[in-house]
Order: structure tokens, then sequence, then C-alpha cells
């Protein structure tokens, strides 16, 4: 049978480079990188070397790249550690009404601790609202947290224009990303964007799972989330996942050659099953499907057809999708991302989230829309009456 | 301290002549149990009671549970044995065991002996004089009470003495496998993983159908109707789980009969393809989780007409239930928390949005006439597909 794994967003394939990387590290090059026996420097190396690539692909410096277990952990350190080092400073947090729930529950911790959120609004199409941003902006303000890529529909943030808004401030505020659905697809220096802090994931780029870093820009104030053996600086203690580093600087290394050509190749899949998906009686798509929209996710509805009964008629054929983020499908709730773009709540539970690899093939895109054709076709017939 | 249990067991001392075959059942099943606790233990049967002494260290905590989980059980009391050295020896060994486990606490008590070994020096009556007057003694806070005592202290003189005051509630019912087999039907929800437990703890086996219809219900629906199935199996020995794949019939009703009976009717070649599988399996009956007036399939009208197709006995223990009570021995039982993940069942996918509450068995019949063509396949193709999952 055809295979088409269309849910990339909620992780990748390991590619065999990656696997073969972090093979070697487990096998021969295992030492603990703190240790001061020669074992200990070989896997130094690793660490140092995949620093030393994060920074220049990032244009940052070396001494600002934390290696964490990943993106929930990253966007846990960056709020948290931000937020409870600048309190002095002021109690407002700002960020948007469509986070993934590693940012959307952590403001909700704090909250909870005293501080005061304030979750921007978006427009139809999953875009945050710059006005409202300039609004919320306050003397209290020490956090924008917004992400670059929205996981759930492929809406992409503006940015660069949140940092010049944020630079245009009397009382300059710090600025996270979470960028764990955009890096590998994007281009990001933080320095010239204006970005404090940026989150990233190894697991969303054919890397391992478990590994993730987050770039913190060398003036920000920041606290430790986690106590122990002080590595890291003293910002993220525990053994460092050497394996795992060494894993995801192989892959994000991977995904950056030939990014140019990878991408364009990766917009004309997504036109190409867009333009499949409006052929299709009852099928929408939701948010913006060009140049502006991220080249790897398009969120459908299925109108009469519930998003768990889809899913598992496309996996009886091969396809793999998600309803809403796959963190969050063990949920019934509808996704507050839809809701906070204004889809009806029967359409919200209704949606599937397709989402491409650089490994994607046309054959798979074309498979998966003939099979949803037909799909349609027989399961709009066994609605609920 | 302890190093053994004295069960006890109730109804089985009520059965006459049979009453070896019970008594041997629950030894059998109380061996299996242990099986699951740390340790090695060697269990015995000697004048009505049953001794489960432990030969090595064991993992008392670990074997309370698993005797909990053995029906016949009543009570489980931890013994602890000492070595038979006259009176004077026995005295002490009592008031060490009293220190230990109450100090010196408020509290009445008695003391009851039993003397099995008539070489003893003393009587019981006597013994339990002496020690109760020794305890008295050492123990101010204590008092004597005869009649309502808070704390028995039981003293059996065998060839070694067994001292115990604990009791442990255990499961209560009848030994595994002295009541036959039965199929229950297993949904995933919340009352019938209750309904087979509460069937089985009368000594009856379960074999048990769960209806799968793919892709309206997941594969994680399914795991999680598995992992009901080991949490009851914990308590009814080994369960043979059929999977029977449902969506075939499922749409096909659909197609053809009204819509306000579609739960019915479904339910109706549930309890149909059931009942061969029990029949081919040798099982007894069939057990539901139903209860009169839960939803709209379990009023006595519904019932009347999911009965209508069995000539097996359906045993519903449910069936005057009220939902919290059911809810309670969920939670005992641990299916509690796994019967709530909310992956779709089969019945809810195509319900309508009103169903009839008073369907009538003659209307329902001839609506099923309309499935005649083709039905009588698709029933034989789903219990030929038929998926067993043993779990245990």
């Amino acid at each position: 049978m055809m295979q088409a794994y269309l849910d990339n967003s909620a992780t990748t394939r390991c590619s065999r480079r990656v696997a073969e990387t972090v093979q070697k590290v487990m096998l021969e090059d295992y030492g603990n990188p703190s240790a001061l026996h020669l074992r200990g420097v070989e896997a130094e190396r690793y660490v140092r070397e995949a620093k030393q690539f994060f920074a220049e692909n990032l244009k940052v410096d070396e001494k600002e790249i934390y290696f964490t277990s990943g993106g929930t952990e990253s966007n846990n350190l960056a709020i948290i550690g931000t937020a409870q080092a600048n309190r002095r400073s002021g109690n407002h947090l700002i960020t948007t009404a469509v986070e993934h729930p590693s940012v959307a529950n952590t403001m909700k911790y704090l909250e909870k601790e005293g501080f005061r959120v304030t979750y921007l609004p978006v427009d139809g199409d999953g875009i945050v609202s710059l006005d409202a941003l300039r609004e919320a902006l306050d003397d209290e303000t020490i956090l924008v947290s917004v992400m670059y890529v929205n996981n759930e529909v492929g809406a992409v943030q503006p940015v660069d224009e949140i940092a010049k808004i944020l630079k245009g401030c009397a009382r300059k505020s710090l600025f996270h990303v979470d960028a764990i659905q955009a890096y590998g697809k994007y281009r990001i220096y933080p320095k010239k964007e204006g970005i404090d802090l940026l989150s990233v994931s190894g697991h969303k780029l054919h890397g391992p799972k478990g590994i993730g870093l987050l770039y913190v820009d060398s003036r920000v104030k920041i606290h430790s989330i986690l106590y122990g053996g002080g590595q890291q600086k003293g910002l993220r203690s525990g053994t460092e996942n050497v394996p795992g580093i060494a894993g995801m600087a192989e892959a994000a290394r991977e995904c950056y050659e030939n990014l140019d050509e990878k991408i364009e190749r990766l917009y004309a899949l997504k036109a190409r099953f867009v333009e499949g998906i409006r052929a299709i009686d009852g099928a929408s798509v939701n948010g913006r499907t060009g140049r502006d929209s991220a080249p790897q996710i398009v969120s459908v509805s299925f109108q009469g057809v519930r998003s768990e009964v889809m899913l598992h008629a496309l996996e009886e054929r091969g396809v793999y999708a998600s309803a809403g983020s796959a963190c969050s499908s063990h949920k019934q709730a509808v996704s507050p991302t839809l809701g906070a773009m204004g889809l009806d709540k029967e359409l919200a539970g209704s949606t599937l989230r397709f989402s491409f690899c650089f490994d994607t093939t046309q054959e798979e895109i074309d498979y998966c829309i003939e099979t949803l054709a037909e799909l349609m076709g027989q399961l709009r017939r066994y609605v609920r009456r | 301290m302890y190093q053994a249990f004295l069960i006890k067991y109730g109804e089985i001392g009520l059965k006459g002549k049979n009453r070896h075959v019970f008594e041997d059942a629950l030894v059998s099943r109380i061996r299996t149990a242990l099986k699951r606790a740390e340790g090695s233990f060697q269990v015995t049967k000697e004048q009505g009671r049953i001794y489960v002494e432990a030969v090595s260290d064991f993992d008392f905590d670990e074997a309370v549970d698993a005797l909990k989980k053995v029906f016949g059980i009543v009570a489980i009391c931890p013994v602890v044995i000492v070595q038979n050295q006259g009176v004077e020896p026995l005295c002490e060994d009592a008031l060490a065991y009293m220190r230990e486990l109450y100090g010196n606490k408020s509290m009445s008590f008695k003391v009851h002996t039993r003397r099995a070994n008539k070489g003893f020096p003393m009587e019981s009556m006597e013994l339990s004089a002496e020690l109760g007057g020794r305890i008295l003694e050492a123990f101010p806070a204590m008092r004597v009470d005869i009649h309502h005592p808070e704390v028995v202290l039981h003293i059996e003189i065998r060839g070694k003495i067994y001292l115990y005051s604990e009791i442990i509630p255990g499961p209560g019912g009848m030994p595994l496998g002295t009541n036959g087999q039965a199929m229950l039907l297993l949904s995933g929800g919340i009352d019938s993983p209750v309904a087979g437990y509460m069937v089985s703890k009368r000594g009856v086996g379960i074999d048990a159908v769960y209806f799968h219809a793919p892709p309206y219900t997941s594969e994680r629906a399914k795991q999680k109707v598995v992992d009901l199935a080991k949490k009851i199996a914990a308590y009814t020995g080994q369960i043979r789980l059929h999977v029977i794949n449902f969506t075939e019939i499922q749409m096909y009703i659909y197609d053809q009969c009204p819509h306000d009976e579609l739960t019915i009717i479904m339910r109706r070649y549930m309890m149909r393809i059931a009942e061969r599988l029990a029949i081919e399996s040798g099982c007894l009956g069939l057990i539901t989780g139903e209860s009169i007036g839960q939803v709209a399939s379990q009023t006595m009208q519904s019932l009347q007409c999911t009965n209508d197709v069995c000539t097996l006995p359906v045993y519903r223990p449910l069936i005057a239930f009220d939902k919290e009570d059911i809810v309670q021995v969920a939670k005992k039982l641990d299916t509690y928390e796994i019967s709530i993940l909310p992956y779709e069942d089969c019945c809810t996918t195509f319900v309508a949005k009103h169903p009839v509450t008073k369907p009538r068995v003659d209307v329902i019949r001839r609506s099923e006439k309309k499935l005649s063509e083709k039905i009588d396949e698709m029933v034989e193709r789903a219990l030929a597909e038929d998926e067993v999952i043993t779990v245990w």
C-alpha cells in the first residue's frame, strides 16, 4: 500500500546521517563532556562543534546557545527564566491567543504566580494584531513571546514588525520567539531581527527527540529553572545530551544545505495540495496558503466529517495526518488556535493538519488528495442525523 | 514481622459434599495469585482453614495485594508465628506482639485462644484469661471487653503458635472456576468492566468481546479495551478478548434502517454475535453492563428488544445500580481512569440525535427485515475475522 506520512510538524523521521551520528556518539564517543579525561574531551568536542554550527547558522555568539531537552523546555526556560529574573522591573507579559501549549500553559502558570498576561487576538488567518500589541504594551511589560510559525495552520507572524514596535518603545521589553516550526525552513538571524530569545527543537528537522536549544542574547537577564551540577554556565544543569546535540546539529546542517531550492519545491507541493483540496466538495483550507504562509503546513476542514473519523480513515489507507496539534490530540477540546481565528466549533472539530517535509513527494501529495476526495464522498453520507 | 497469613473464607463452608472442590479451587487460585508477589509461599489447607506461609523473604504489601484479588477470600489475617515453649515464653511473645502493633493505645480488646495441640499445658479459657491479665497489666490504657472488643488477639496453638489480630477484608465471593464461564460485552465505558468483575466474583470465568469500528473508532480505543481487560484479569484470571470488526454491519444498518432505531438494531447484532462466540467458547451466558434507564438503549423497552435475540441467559449485575455506585466500584478496580479516556466507541459515533426510547419488538423485527439481503454474510464475515487477544 502507498504510504504518505504527512504529519511532519508532529515529528519527522530521523535522517540516516543523523541516526549514524547519534549511534557513533552512543557507542564510541560516550564520555561525559564534563569529565577531565580523554573520553570527556572527545564528547565535549561534539558539543562545541554543535554550538559553533548553530552560532554561525543564527549569526550569534557560541556562548549564547544553550541545549535543552526540547521545545517545551526551551519555551519554559525562556519565559519563566526571564519573567522571574526581571520581575523587579515589571510584571506584565504579552503573548498571543494561538501559541503552542508549552507557551500558553507556561503563561497560565505565571498568571497564577501573580504576573499579568495579555493574550493578543489574531485575525481570520491566524495573524496577530499589531494594533493590539501597541495597545497592550505598557511600563510594566517585561516580555513579549510570539511564535514564528503557527503549528496548527502555518500562519507566519510578523516577527520583524513586532521587534520594531518593541524597539520603538521607551521601555525595553524582551522578545522571545518560539521558532520550533520555523527553524530549518527559514533563515533566522536573531540579532538582526531584534529577537532576544529563540526556541528550537531537534525532532522537527529530522533530528532526534528529546533535544532542543534556546538562544539567549548575552545581555538578557535570565534565571535557571533547573538546579544541579551547573553545566552550561549554570543556566541549564544536567549532563549534556551529547548524542542528541550531535544529532540535532547534523540534522540542521542537512536542512540548510540547498535550502532555497528545497523551499521552492515545498511551496510548489503546497500549492498543488491546496489546489487539490479546493477541488473537493466540502473541504476548505484555513488561513493563508501563499508565500506568506509556512511552506510545510496546511490546515483543512472537512465539513460534516469529524476529524478523528477522517484521520482514522486516512490511516487505514496509509496516510498520516493530525487532528489538532499531536501533543494535545488526547483531549477532546477544540483547538484554541482555530477558535481564535473565528472558525465555528463544528468546523474546528472537523479539521486536520497536513504537514510536509523536504522528503515529501508529489506522488504522496497526489495520493493523499485522491484518497481525501474518495473518503469525503463516502464519509459524508454517514453523518449523525 | 509476619511470616504467614490465615485465610478466612465464607460461603464455601456451606457447600456440603462439594466443599473440597471449592476449597481446592481456592487454594489453587491463591497459589496462582501469589506468583505476582515477591517471595515463595506454601499454601496449605487444614481443618477448614487455609494457611499461606512464606518460605522465603517476601514483600508483605505485594502479597496482601495479590490475596485481595482472590475471589472467595473473606479476610486475610497476617500471622506472627512463635515457637511453642510453654506458657511463660508465650506471654512474652504476646506482649511483644501487642506492643509492636498497638503500643499503649486506649482500646478495648479480648484474647481468644484455640488449642488444637492439646499437649499445651494450659486450657484455652484459662490461657485467654491469663494473657488478658498480663496485657492489662502491661498496657494500662487498654481495657477488656468480652462482647464488643475493638481488637481480638487470636492465639492458635498448633505445632507452633500463631498470633493474629488484624483482619484485612478480602473481596468475598466464590473461587474462580467453580461456576463456569460467561461472555462479557466489553465496550470501553465505565460499566462493563464492573459488570464483568461482579459476575466473576461469583466464581465465573470470563471471556470478552469488543466491537471495533474502524475508522470510526481508533487503535487507541481498542488498546483502551485491552488495558481494561488486563485490569479485570487481575481478578478474573486469563481473559480471551475477541475483537470483532463491526464497521460493515454498522454502515449497512445505517443505510437500511430508520435512524432512531440504529442503536437498538446495532445492539441486537452485537448480542447475536456475542452469543455465537459464547456458544463456540463453551460459555453459559452473556454479561452486560446495562442498568435500567441509563441511556436510551437501556430502557425496559430497549432491554426487552435486545434480549429478544438471545437464547442464552444475559446477566446484568448492574441492572439496579445508580451511575455513582458503579463509578465507586470502577475506581476501586482501577478501571475508572482508563474508562474515561476520551476515545470514541462505536456506539456513540452514529447515535441518532433522538433515538427511540420505547422501541417495540415487533417494529424492530420488521425494520431488521430490510437487512435480510446481506446481513447474514456480514455477520459470518465478522465472526470469521475475529481477532483474539489473550490477556492475564
